[in-house]
């Protein structure tokens, strides 16, 4: 059970997917500029990488070499499309906000990568909790940035003033840099950055060497 | 993975298999759903108009608000309220040439092509039967998408109650922003017409509107970041309170004819 349970917690700060694997970036751009979308968003990448990791494993004797790459695809598609449909009628307004990045979740690097690199390789129940490890890797992520971003730009948390605002009579000056999409790149350099601080062994090597400086008796 | 599997028999077996079973969980999910999502559809529909309409009581449901709201059909040439058979529906009648009037270019400053020669319109009536708010459908292209949205009038027919879009897909942050509860209030009390009842002044500007902007009775702070979504918002407004679009229900409504 041991191994179930690294499985599940390797890819929230060991092996994380958007912190080391530098996987499904985009999304992490898009959906955090308030913590509900975060976390919805979290929830249905979730949802998607640990049922699509449960159906490829599970098939995964039988998928032809050669076509392997679409066989996945059409899995990830089918559920995110099912994911969508929940949310449009479960979830209406958040659903309305994440607009099109439900179905972007296709797309979602992080999806494809687990199907390929761990589920092709695995049986179905390491891989759906790899999946799930793997969903919350990117939710932790995520929710870092959203909870940032959200209380910087809009001074409040899951829509609950905790900064009174200038505009609604307040002192707190909104920083509008926060609510754009390129703030969530500082953010998640930083939790890079934090994350490497703390284990030193995800820090890569360079891919180039600086070369030392030309010695005296070689010039 | 056995080399076996990549015979043509093989592949062709688990394609079709794979396609038959995820087609069927996608159309069982849509289906399935379908009719939950349509009243979400409907609900937030309803709950545009009451809040482009400033209406809004916590206490009771929505479609218990919707109540004091009446709908009727509008004729968009003549400006006269019409019957219409149950089940109208106003996207297809826009693309019917019997019931819809393709847009020549240069009338079509909203971008939507064809339009539908009969619109509904959502009327609050006071106990005399007076007309106290009118809440017009109105619609038109932003910058990535159309912009579908209830703008109300006063019952002078000329001071805007508020603008509400309830579908689009503009950049959120950006264009997006036209949902935002701040930018929206600014809407309440402006004035769409001056003098001229067919000609709608009302716009968005770039910046800010303070109290030395011209005219500051009819323009709202344009967008930060997001120029092409405010230009769009400034011509579909300009054009539903057009002659091509409610000018004529709307002046006929004034002078009691409609």
């Amino acid at each position: 059970m041991s191994n179930t349970k690294d499985v599940l917690v390797t890819p929230i700060f060991k092996n994380n997917p958007i912190a080391l694997q530098i996987l499904g970036v985009c999304s992490a751009l898009a959906v955090t500029s308030n913590m509900a979308t975060a976390l919805v968003m979290t929830l249905a990448v979730t949802a998607v990488t640990a049922f699509s990791n449960f159906f490829v494993s599970l098939i995964r004797n039988h998928i032809p070499g050669n076509i392997r790459i679409i066989v996945q695809m059409t899995i990830i598609a089918s559920l995110v499309i099912v994911v969508d449909q929940i949310l449009k009628a479960f979830a209406y307004e958040i659903s309305k906000q994440l607009s099109v990045f439900v179905g972007l979740i296709i797309t979602n690097c992080i999806v494809m990568g687990r199907a390929e690199a761990y589920a092709m390789k695995n049986p179905p129940m390491a891989s759906f909790m790899d999946g799930i490890g793997n969903g919350l890797g990117y939710g932790v992520v995520l929710l870092f940035v959203g909870f940032f971003r959200e209380l910087f730009g809009a001074g409040s948390l899951f829509g609950v003033e905790i900064l009174p605002l200038v505009n609604n009579g307040g002192w707190y000056q909104g920083n509008g840099l926060m609510l754009l999409p390129p703030s969530a790149f500082f953010l998640i350099g930083i939790f890079i950055w934090i994350i490497r601080t703390w284990k030193p062994e995800q820090v890569e090597k360079p891919d180039f060497e600086m070369a030392p400086n030309t010695k005296k008796e070689a010039a | 993975m056995s080399a076996n599997n990549d015979t043509m028999g093989k592949t062709l077996l688990v394609t079709i298999l794979l396609c038959v079973i995820c087609s069927v969980v996608v159309s069982a999910a849509a289906v399935i759903l379908k009719p939950k999502q349509v009243a979400n559809k409907e609900l937030d529909r309803k709950s545009n108009i009451l809040a482009a309409a400033g209406i809004s009581d916590p206490s009771k449901s929505i479609d218990e608000l919707f109540q004091q709201i009446t709908t009727k059909y509008v004729d968009l040439d003549s400006g006269k309220f019409v019957d219409v058979p149950a089940g109208y529906d106003e996207a297809k009648a826009a693309k019917d040439p019997q019931q819809g009037t393709k847009l020549a270019r240069e009338d079509d400053i909203a971008g939507i092509k064809y339009q539908a020669n009969i619109k509904p319109v959502y009327l609050v009536q006071g106990a005399d039967g007076s007309v106290e708010k009118v809440v017009l459908p109105v619609h038109g292209k932003g910058l990535w998408s159309t912009l579908y949205g209830f703008l109300a009038l006063e019952g002078d027919l000329n001071t805007v109650v508020g603008l509400g879009f309830y579908s689009h897909a503009e950049t959120p942050g950006l264009g997006g922003e036209v949902d935002n509860p701040a930018w929206k209030a600014l809407w309440p009390g402006k004035k769409v017409y001056g003098e001229d009842t067919t000609d709608p002044q009302i716009g968005l500007i770039k910046g800010a509107v303070d109290a030395s902007t011209p005219n500051a009775e009819y323009k709202i702070d344009g967008l930060s970041g997001a120029t092409l979504t405010s230009n769009g918002v400034t011509n579909l407004v300009q054009f539903w309170m057009g002659e091509n679009g409610y000018a004529p229900f709307l002046n006929n409504l004034r002078a009691g004819e409609a």
